[in-house]
């Protein structure tokens, strides 16, 4: 993605700038730029470090596990059915409290490992989008000790199986390897997965860290003047986000059609 | 200033002053642990010097063309009737591919208006609200080989409007 972005960028600056006859400051812009882009860093790296020193205290104290574990509540409304020891709602805690905070190394890893663990989960409900083979399945439940959760999920999505008409009743166990593979290239994405990335899209976030330390490298008077508002701009974002993730939830593919 | 900035100066020290207190009333080594998440966060910043150097040549080249003062001709007239200055218009795309391309606007913005002017403080605040739709929904449905990603993309799009608006009454009612 980026590639494209960069590339154009620079190939249009060129263009352009030859067309209008600016290519010398063109030429300067480059070189400044650079050199910018140095004491830009520079800033950014003291209230970067001091941030992330802070962000270690409140780890090694059990501040930030606290947190992960006091957004229970919300989690068990936000996806009811992915069952109370699943650890894809560990990861999912996780990468949501490592968002607010504005720890972007923390946040990336365990939000792809919440992504796996609901992909596991599906295949644990019988989705045969998601079995790794015809018979992966009692493996797959077996290893967690998830067992409860899969048969209390398999009566729900029964409903859901039907949505395949080639592959209805038998939990996907008999599709043909060409089937199987033609299943898995179009996976479609499960209830929780699209509540996940939306609601990490609509990111909550507490202190823009980054963004307080551009402001201050060009010269803002206040440069945290933006903390409050900026929480409740990603309030309401996140307001919308849920109340799209609920309707959306209830209306389809409660064990009906997806 | 008026209370959402007063708030807000409030906010830092009393993080400071808990997170600190919290990690000293249960007997955590405070100052050396201070100092490793210090020096993992100088890392994190040494990493990410080579992209921005690569994003601000490039913004920085494309402002000195002209091309963006002609995008502004553009579109000046349509967008700011609705709050949004024209500058802004090539950050809100940007922002749904690539923060880190987005960044590279952001201080455009900031080079060009100054932090605290209109543009200044919207752009700060529509940047701390939403992550970037395409890429997030790339990567992490990928962790998953999930092609189908159904209601994702609407989800997030409605997100990122409804904080984008948010955005500009709260700038409106701070500038």
């Amino acid at each position: 993605m980026l590639n494209a972005i960069w590339a154009v960028m620079i190939l249009m600056a060129v263009i352009y700038g030859s067309l209008t006859g600016h290519m010398s400051t063109v030429t300067d812009a480059a070189l400044d730029s650079a050199g910018e882009a140095i004491s830009l860093c520079i800033t950014m790296a003291g209230v970067v470090a001091l941030w992330m020193g802070l962000m270690e205290i409140a780890q090694k104290a059990g501040l930030i596990e606290k947190l992960t574990r006091g957004i229970a509540p919300f989690l068990k409304y936000m996806f009811p059915r992915i069952p109370a020891k699943h650890p894809a709602r560990e990861y999912i805690a996780t990468n949501i409290i490592a968002n607010v905070l504005g720890l972007g190394w923390a946040c990336t890893p365990a939000g792809l490992k919440a992504m796996e663990e609901l992909a596991k989960l599906e295949a644990e409900r019988g989705n045969p989008e998601y079995l790794e083979s015809g018979g992966s399945l009692t493996e797959d439940s077996g290893s967690t000790g998830q067992k409860a959760g899969t048969k209390n999920y398999d009566s729900s999505y029964k409903g859901k199986n039907s949505a395949y008409p080639q592959k209805a009743g038998k939990r996907g166990a008999d599709i043909g390897k060409q089937r199987w593979e033609d299943a898995v290239k179009n996976r479609r994405a499960s209830n929780e997965m699209c509540t996940f990335l939306i609601l990490n899209i609509s990111s909550l976030q507490l202190i823009p860290v980054n963004m307080i330390a551009y402001r201050a490298q060009y010269g803002s008077a206040n440069p945290t003047a933006i903390i409050v508002p900026a929480i409740a701009a990603t309030l309401f974002s996140s307001f919308v986000a849920v109340v799209y993730c609920k309707l959306k939830d209830h209306g389809k593919g409660r064990g009906k059609e997806v | 200033m008026n209370v959402l900035a007063h708030l807000s100066d409030i906010v830092i020290p009393i993080l400071i002053f808990f997170i600190v207190g919290y990690g000293f009333v249960s007997k955590v080594k405070v100052y050396e642990t201070f100092l490793k998440g210090a020096k993992d966060g100088l890392k994190i910043v040494v990493d990410i010097v080579p992209t921005l150097i690569g994003l601000l040549v490039a913004v920085g080249m494309l402002r000195a063309s002209g091309f963006f003062d002609m995008l502004g001709t553009l579109l000046g007239p349509v967008t700011t009737a609705i709050g949004l200055p024209a500058q802004l218009m090539p950050l809100l795309v940007v922002k749904l591919f690539s923060s880190s391309a987005a960044t590279g606007l952001v201080l455009d913005v900031f080079r060009t208006s100054g932090p605290d002017s209109y543009a200044g403080m919207l752009t700060s605040i529509l940047m701390s609200c939403t992550e970037t739709v395409f890429y997030t929904m790339s990567v992490y449905f990928l962790a998953a080989k999930v092609t189908k990603t159904r209601y994702t993309l609407t989800g997030a799009l409605l997100a990122t409007l409804a904080g984008t608006v948010a955005s500009v009454v709260l700038t409106k009612w701070m500038v």
